[in-house]
Formats: structure tokens, sequence, C-alpha cells
């Protein structure tokens, strides 16, 4: 099987004023199934551009993007969002869960634009939150929540569609450490599940919990190393 | 897209998030529909009521006046100057085959004396035939015969307003004398309550005496020319075209009026009055709803208003839903199907409001509502309208948003 995420001299060029910035240039890039990918790089490095646009939030300005074998590059905004729904999962920095919707009713969410009748998106999305280990919370809102509740009820959300990609934008951003270790061994777990994860980190300790790691500045990758993951070392 | 009954769901609850927020919007539509039903109703109650004492006056009478009615400025109008004889009479209810009764009716006010009091009464010359023409029975007693209009009788048939202000309640007034101009007159029938007529005048006070006899007392000596009005009946409504034909035939040939020449009288039917006043009623609904439906689009600027907040305020929920796949189109009928809500519950609130107050109104003014079914369908679709229309712009403006700015908006 090729490689699920396949990135081919892929740019983005904003327009600004009197000339053009490359937020993203060159960048060549293979991420098969099943790998758990850190991206890092300082604040301007292009890590976000880059993310927004392996989520298919973004069409790139040149280059090529498979996604599962298909051509995701200039798609439509409707062909976008179908993409979204179908492929990946997000994680965000701040939740982004919808507020005074309980826990179940967030993660249904992907499912409803899925068009899957409700009984089996109950049940469904009853099942994800048994795996981020928050079935009992599944009738809370998420202002009842703890962070890393509300963060574990986003990643119930990113894989109740089952998809084969799990994106997430500094997942532990706005986590105290012990919370974001948590969050990060649930990542690992569902990594080692076979579901693959690219996410964006700053702190080389979060970092530290992918098998592979990319550095990014002024947009373009500077380094890709392949390392033992955090866990498999303490083990 | 996703299924309608989802969108609905979806709408629903987003409603229900700010339920005074979407009670005011609402207001403006409520208040809108509300008039639009209100006035409709009153209108139509009015109308209605007009068309039925019309009809209690006879639905198919032509009435017939002496003189001209139409001509240059410095003549009289209708029946200032007498020219239907009393032959004329007598050939239009023998000669005329469309022609059910005729009835002359001459009118006075006059002071009526009874025992205990004086009453100022509508004092009607007529003959029997002209209860018949009207459709108006006696309650009690009966009316004045032929043979009294013979001789000059002094009986009078009396309507029911009158009798209680001459008699007091609950008195009969049968047999009792009355007195008119030092003459005594015997009560010999009460006649039915009849009502208020299309001019609002109380039919009920009135009293009624044989032509003859109002001809001797109030006008001194018989003469050629029949004085009042001439109430004709036709034998059915759909008559009452060739009624006024024949008539007018008639009267120019026994008038030996040239083809250059005027007609010496005219006539006019009560479909004529009905259709005249009840289209005075109609332009003054309309207009009135023309002001109501005024309101109801400021209520649709309100939908339009609140939709804008609500997009901008949602503005990452909408980044959320983008994120987790939902495409332009979901989105825009999420809103689109928020503005509807809003203004079809609007309407049929406003439904509600017109009819409630309707009721608790109308009757302190003693209007009466006939609200239709129509016009209730329209109402609702209207505002259905309105919140479509209203709703588009904002739901657009939410579809196209940019998924990443929508996520990272605060």
């Amino acid at each position: 099987m090729s490689a699920l995420i396949q990135l081919r001299d892929l740019a983005k060029v904003y327009q600004s004023g009197d000339g053009e910035f490359a937020a993203l240039h060159d960048v060549n890039l293979g991420i098969e199934r099943g790998e758990f990918v850190a991206i890092t790089g300082s604040s301007g490095s292009g890590k976000s551009t880059l993310m927004n646009l392996l989520g298919c939030l973004d069409s790139p300005t040149r280059g090529s993007y498979l996604l599962a074998d298909r051509d995701v590059a200039q798609l439509s905004r409707i062909e976008l969002a179908k993409v979204r729904n179908e492929f990946i999962g997000f994680v965000f920095q701040n939740f982004n869960l919808l507020s005074r919707t309980t826990a179940a009713e967030n993660v249904e969410l992907p499912l409803i634009y899925a068009r899957v009748p409700p009984a089996e998106r109950h049940r469904r999305a009853r099942e994800a939150l048994e795996r981020v280990g928050l079935a009992h919370r599944a009738g809370h809102t998420p202002s009842q929540l703890s962070g890393g509740q509300q963060q574990r009820v986003a990643i119930a959300r990113a894989l109740v569609t089952q998809p084969p990609l799990i994106l997430a934008d500094e997942p532990t951003g706005n986590l105290d450490s012990a919370t974001s270790v948590e969050i990060m061994k649930l990542l690992t777990q569902l990594q080692s599940q076979g579901m693959t994860i690219v996410f964006v980190t700053h702190e080389p300790d979060i970092a530290a919990y992918a098998a592979r790691k990319l550095l990014l500045k002024d947009g373009a990758i500077i380094s890709d190393l392949r390392q033992q993951p955090a866990l498999e070392k303490a083990s | 897209m996703i299924s309608p009954g989802e969108t609905l769901r979806l709408a629903g609850r987003a409603l229900r998030r700010n339920k005074l927020r979407s009670f005011l919007t609402t207001l403006g539509i409520i208040i809108g529909v509300g008039a639009v039903i209100f006035i409709q109703s009153i209108g139509e109650g009015a109308k209605s009521r007009v068309r039925a004492q019309i009809e209690s006056a006879g639905t198919n009478i032509v009435m017939l006046f002496s003189g001209a009615s139409q001509g240059p400025g410095g003549r009289g109008g209708a029946g200032s100057q007498p020219t239907i004889t009393w032959e004329d009479l007598r050939a239009i209810q023998t000669e005329l085959p469309s022609v059910a009764a005729v009835a002359p009716q001459i009118n006075s006010s006059q002071p009526v004396i009874s025992e205990t009091n004086t009453w100022n009464t509508q004092i009607t010359g007529t003959t029997p035939d002209y209860f018949v023409i009207r459709n108006w029975p006696v309650a009690n007693g009966s009316l004045f015969t032929a043979s009294d209009q013979a001789s000059a009788a002094k009986t009078a048939v009396i309507g029911q307003t009158a009798a209680e202000n001459l008699f007091g309640p609950g008195v009969d007034p049968l047999g009792q004398i009355v007195r008119i101009r030092d003459a005594p007159f015997t009560i010999v029938g009460v006649l039915e309550r009849k009502g208020q007529n299309a001019m609002g005048v109380d039919q009920d006070d009135g009293l009624f005496i044989p032509l003859s006899t109002f001809q001797t007392r109030m006008q001194r000596g018989l003469g050629k020319f029949v004085p009042g009005r001439i109430s004709i009946s036709a034998v059915s409504p759909e008559a009452i075209p060739r009624v006024r034909q024949e008539v007018q035939q008639l009267l120019r040939e026994r008038h030996r009026l040239g083809p250059d020449e005027e007609d010496d009288f005219s006539t006019s039917s009560m479909a004529e009055m009905t259709s005249m006043l009840t289209s005075t009623q109609d332009t003054m609904t309309l207009l009135l709803s023309a002001i109501a439906l005024v309101s109801l689009v400021v209520g649709g600027i309100g939908v339009m208003n609140i939709m804008l907040v609500s997009v901008t305020e949602r503005t990452r929920e909408i980044g959320i839903r983008m994120a987790v796949g939902a495409q332009p189109g979901d989105i825009m009928m999420q809103f689109l199907v928020e503005a509807l809500v809003l203004s079809a519950v609007g309407g049929a609130l406003g439904v509600i409001f017109g009819v409630g107050l309707g009721q608790v109104i109308a009757p302190k003014f003693g209007w009466t509502m006939e609200t239709k079914t129509q016009i209730v369908f329209i109402s609702l679709a209207v505002s259905a309208g309105v919140g479509i229309i209203f709703g588009l712009y904002p739901a657009r403006k939410a579809s196209r948003l940019d998924p990443i700015d929508a996520l990272r908006y605060e």
C-alpha cells in the first residue's frame, strides 16, 4: 500500500502588499499509515500552514497533495468538506467543543455531516467516549468538564468517524504537564491501535512521544528524524 | 446536504438557547401578522354585516325615484320633482311580468304621543305590499289591510324600538292608542325586530300607517303624483336588471319621452348599494392591510438583524462544524431554517394573537370578526417568505466563512 500522505513540491504563497510571502515552499513529505509524527518548529516556521493544508482546511498554491491516493490539492469547498469528514479527525489546542452541548452530542457532530442515522450515531459516540475513558461523562457539557476531559472529548470526536488520519494542533498547549502526559498517552495508545497521528507542537518533551520528528524553519522542512518514542523508552 | 429533519432539530436547539432573544425577534413578525389578521377579520366582518343588513332589506328590491337624479346643475335630487303618477304605479304592477309587488313609501319624522311618553320617530306611509317586499312580518297582531288603505283608517303598525320607547318595556303595544298631529291611531301590529340597516339606522324605530292616511293627515289631499320613493320587488334576484329595464321602458313610453330626452325618474338596486358599500370596505381593508404588511417587513428586518448577530457570535461554531465536515450548503441551510422557524413560528403566533385581539376588542366596539382561512394561510406563507428572504443574506454570509478564520475567531 502506498503512503497515506504524499506531498510533492507543496507551496503556500500569500500575497502581501508589494510582494509575495511563501509561508511554505518545496515541501516533499510522505507519511505511511500508522505513523506517529510530530511537526515542530518555532512560531512563523510554517507549521500551522502545513497543518491547515494537511487538514484540507486550505488549498496549496502549488504542488500536489495525495491523501489516501486521492489528489486533494485543488478540490472545491464542498469536496474538501467531504474529505475532512471522511478522512481526517481534528484535535485543537483550545479543544473547540460546542458550548452548552453535551459531550456525546459533540462527539456525534461529524456523524451528522456524514449522514449517519441518529440511533447509530448515539451508539458510535458512546463507543468513542469509551475509548477515551469518558463514557460516564457523556451527558456533561464542556463547562462541566476539566481541560483534560474536554480534550479527550475532542479526541473522541476526532476518531468517531474512524478516519485514517488524526491531526492534532498543539493538543497539550492549554493543559498542565500532568494532563499533557495523560493526553499523549492516549494518543500513543490510539496510534498503537493502528491510527495515523500527526501533531504540531513546539515543546520538545511533547514531540518526544512521536516516532518521527519533523522540524520546520522558514517554510521548509529542515530535518526529518526517526526516534524512539518516549513511552517505549520508559517501558 | 443533511436531512431537513436534522436541520430543523439543529435550528430548534439554537433558537431555544436564546429564548428571550428569539421571542423578541419573533415579536416583530407576531405583531405584523397579528395586525394583518385583525384588520382583515374586522374588515371581512364589517363587509358581511353590511351585506347582511342590505339583504335584510330584501335582496330583490329595485328603488324607483321621481325626478332627475343626474343631469346639469340646477336640478334637484332624486324625488325632488314628482313625475310618477298613480297610473304609472298601477301600470308597473300590472303590466310588467318581472315585477312581483310595488309599494310607495313616504317618510316624515314626527313626535308620537302615547299615554305615558312622547317619542320622535319615523312615520312611514305605505301599502301592505311594503312588508311583503321588505320580507318583514309582524311578530304580534296584524298588518293594516287594503280596506284600511282604501278608507284611510287610522291604524298603525309599530317597530319594536319605537314601541319600547312609547310604552315602556314589557307592555303589549297591541290596541294602544297613540296620537300623531292630534289624530288618534290604533296599534294593530308589532313588527319583528329587523336591526340596523346598511347606514346604521335602527329600522325598528318607526311607525307605519296606510299611505292614504299619511297623505290626508300629513300632506293634506291626494295628488296626481306618487310622493316619496317606490319599492319594487322583482320575482327573483336574477330578474333585477330586467325589472329596471322594463320599468325604464314603460315609464319612458308613458311619459312620452323622446329619444334625446333624459329619464325623469331613476332606479337603483340593492345589489348596487351592496357592491358600492362593500367596495368601500375593501379599499379601507386593503389600505390598512398594506400598513400592517409594512410592519411585517419591519419584523423581517428584525429577523435579518438578529441572524447577522447570530452568525457573528457563532463564527467559531461554524468553524468547528466546517472542520468536522459540514459543507457550505449545510451551514447555509442551518441558518436559513433558523430564520424560517423564527418567522413561521412568529406567523403562527401572530394568527393566534390577531384572532385573540379581535375576540377581545371587537365586542367592545360592536364589531364582527370573520377570519377567512384563506387569509390565515396567506399570512403564514408571507411570514415564512419574509423569513426566507431576510434569512438568505445572513445564511450566505455564514456559509462563505473561511474555516481557518472561523476557527481562529475569538
